[in-house]
């Protein structure tokens, strides 16, 4: 038997590809474009191309500011704006090396991944166990329990910081990084299971009958089968959780104090961006050295993002 | 024990809390399959759900259940002041100022993500840079809010008139149009909700294109050729065919995009934590609770904000019956 898992995959790389392939690189070949000359036609597209350069122009402006600034020496960065160094290019990666050895950036990058990364595994771990109960098991009180899970889902963060504040006290984790995961993974929860309910849902019934028929239990089903067919839905709870945790700026500020040991990178550059002088210019090369990270997460596993969201979502 | 060494953290979260919660289910299965099936079949639901109802009840149930709680007593959670706390959402001067950002949060920042999405896909489906024009679009998905605000104080950043522009919009603003004054973006009331709801477009644009982008390639190609035939111009494709076709892709959007919105706080804390009458509602309850501290207000505030959700839950939770009943 084939590994089920690559079904999906190798169906999300076809149709990856498929608009790459569509357009044909001689347009002489195609009978109806043979009247018309290629440049009249790149003409009266023009209009298309031209409002998705300026968009385009609109998104990377920002972002690549900040690149060329964080290549940018103090100095020239108060005296001019960045598009200044495409005409008179002087570049320092000064930034950079400061940024690395000289501060708790580092620190900061090492402490992100061990919040993000238990989170993330937790989350998908614990969403997925709740995600097959409710999708695959029949027991009393399990429709309004999906609907209580539901409604977790618009509750506002703001509207648990204290009470979570004064458990997580009595509990003795305040200022730990476990509370920070038992935060972050609890909050997300509700969108994972809701996410990977309707993704394991959707399985053919017949596929978790066979197996159960053949005496595999329930563990033996669910690693074996659910799992490893739900690989889109898995990845884009994944990437989502991956990328919060990562980003998260409030849980970790208020959960684990001003203390700076075990601080994220966020937490440093939001102590970089009330400083002043010396930390300036550390500032933007910080930033996109945190940046870095979620963006090739994200890049490279966007494939099976839409795939993921829209199995997940509830049909309108 | 000191919780925070790297060496304990790695272990503790990559292999003693993920393997325990497997052997918390293998060992739960095997404990069950000496009791009797009827019971069994009872029972096993409810091991597979423990650490997730756990989990949800700490970080969700019981703090939301207290914060209703708190939202009638006064600011240091002591004594009952009954209404007072709503009656003080609804009358403050600046808590108006709050809800009519919110409001204008609620309508615009959904609004033009979605139209801006559907754009993006349909004229990115059509040319043969589409996955490098999209890849631009979704960027800034992955960047934080901490750093979004670092890269918007360098678009936004104002020098009084006179001096050298070295914030981009300016310098922008005031060589593009002859003889204008650099603005404040941030500062000024007429536009600095504008700039700061923008921040949060850009920020959500790609989502939205993703999902859009993969709906519209899920329209089969007869119906277009079907109308192509008919005679319809693309306008006509585009109302009768695609938008029709992405109208479940849009509301679904459209729902997370009101959820994200309505508990928007980090750009907001970020750019101007509230100042110059951007305030919006989630960023209040950040400040009553540890600038002003005041529990009372801080809870009544997290309550309305709940409260405006509802609606959307409703829909969720309709729509769900709906699927439900067709399974």
């Amino acid at each position: 038997m084939t590994d089920p898992s690559a079904v999906p995959a190798a169906r999300t790389a076809a149709v990856a590809q498929a608009p790459s392939q569509a357009p044909s690189n001689k347009p002489a070949a195609s009978p109806r474009s043979g009247r018309k000359p290629w440049w009249l036609r790149t003409l009266r597209r023009s209009p298309l191309h031209l409002t998705i350069l300026v968009l385009c122009a609109i998104w990377l402006t920002p972002a690549l500011g900040l690149l060329i600034t964080s290549f940018r020496t103090p100095g020239d960065t108060a005296k001019s704006g960045w598009w200044d160094a495409l005409t008179a290019p002087a570049f320092t990666v000064h930034n950079y090396t400061d940024a690395l050895d000289g501060t708790d950036i580092t620190d900061g990058l090492l402490n992100s991944l061990l919040i993000a990364v238990p989170t993330t595994v937790v989350t998908v771990l614990v969403s997925a166990f709740a995600g097959y109960a409710f999708a695959w098991m029949r027991f009393r009180g399990r429709g309004p329990l999906f609907l209580v899970v539901i409604g977790l889902l618009v509750v506002p963060p703001q509207v648990t910081l204290v009470p979570m504040m004064k458990l997580l006290d009595s509990l003795g984790l305040m200022g730990t990084v476990p509370a920070v995961w038992i935060y972050q993974v609890g909050f997300t929860l509700p969108f994972g299971i809701f996410l990977l309910r309707n993704f394991f849902a959707a399985m053919p019934k017949e596929l978790l009958d066979a197996a159960q028929v053949d005496g595999a239990g329930q563990m033996r089903i669910f690693l074996k089968i659910v799992l490893p067919t739900s690989g889109p839905a898995l990845a884009s709870l994944a990437i989502l959780q991956f990328i919060w945790s990562w980003n998260d700026l409030l849980t970790p500020l208020l959960f684990m104090g001003g203390q700076n040991d075990g601080a994220p990178v966020t937490v440093q550059i939001a102590g970089l961006v009330q400083s002043t002088g010396e930390g300036q210019n550390l500032l933007t090369a910080a930033t996109f050295l945190a940046v870095l990270l979620p963006l090739i997460v994200f890049f490279s596993l966007q494939r099976y993002y839409a795939r993921g969201m829209m199995s997940g979502s509830v049909k309108g | 024990m000191d919780w925070n060494t790297r060496p304990i953290l790695t272990l503790l979260g990559l292999v003693v809390i993920p393997v325990g919660l497997i052997a918390l289910i293998v060992t739960g299965e095997r404990a069950i399959r000496a009791i009797r099936r009827r019971t069994r079949d009872r029972v096993r639901p409810w091991l597979w759900l423990v650490p997730a109802l756990v989990l949800s009840s700490a970080v969700l149930v019981y703090p939301t259940i207290m914060t209703v709680y708190y939202s009638f007593l006064d600011a240091k959670s002591e004594d009952g002041v009954g209404f007072d706390n709503y009656t003080w959402v609804f009358t403050d001067d600046a808590m108006h100022s709050v809800l009519g950002n919110n409001l204008l949060w609620l309508i615009v920042c959904p609004v033009v993500t979605l139209a801006l999405g559907v754009l993006v896909a349909v004229l990115t489906d059509r040319v043969r840079y589409e996955k490098l024009a999209t890849a631009v679009i979704i960027l800034p998905v992955a960047i934080s809010f901490v750093a979004a605000g670092v890269i918007w104080q360098l678009m936004y950043s104002y020098q009084p008139p006179g001096t050298a522009q070295t914030g981009t919009l300016n310098a922008l603003w005031t060589s593009v149009v002859p003889g204008a004054e650099p603005k404040a973006w941030l500062a000024d009331e007429s536009v600095n909700n504008y700039a700061l709801i923008f921040i949060a477009v850009w920020m959500n644009l790609g989502l939205a294109t993703i999902i859009l982008s993969a709906a519209l390639k899920g329209i089969p190609a007869e119906w277009y050729e079907a109308a192509r035939v008919d005679g319809a111009n693309e306008w006509q494709v585009f109302r009768r065919i695609t938008l029709p076709a992405l109208w479940p892709t849009i509301a679904m959007v459209g729902t997370t995009l009101l959820i994200f919105t309505l508990k928007v706080f980090d750009v907001v804390y970020v750019m101007t934590n509230g100042n110059f009458h951007t305030d919006v509602v989630a960023n209040r309850v950040y400040s009553e609770l540890f600038v002003a501290q005041n529990f009372g207000h801080a809870s009544a505030v997290s309550v309305v904000l709940f409260i405006a959700a509802a609606p959307v839950l409703v829909l969720n939770i309709r729509s769900f019956r709906r699927e439900e009943a067709t399974r």
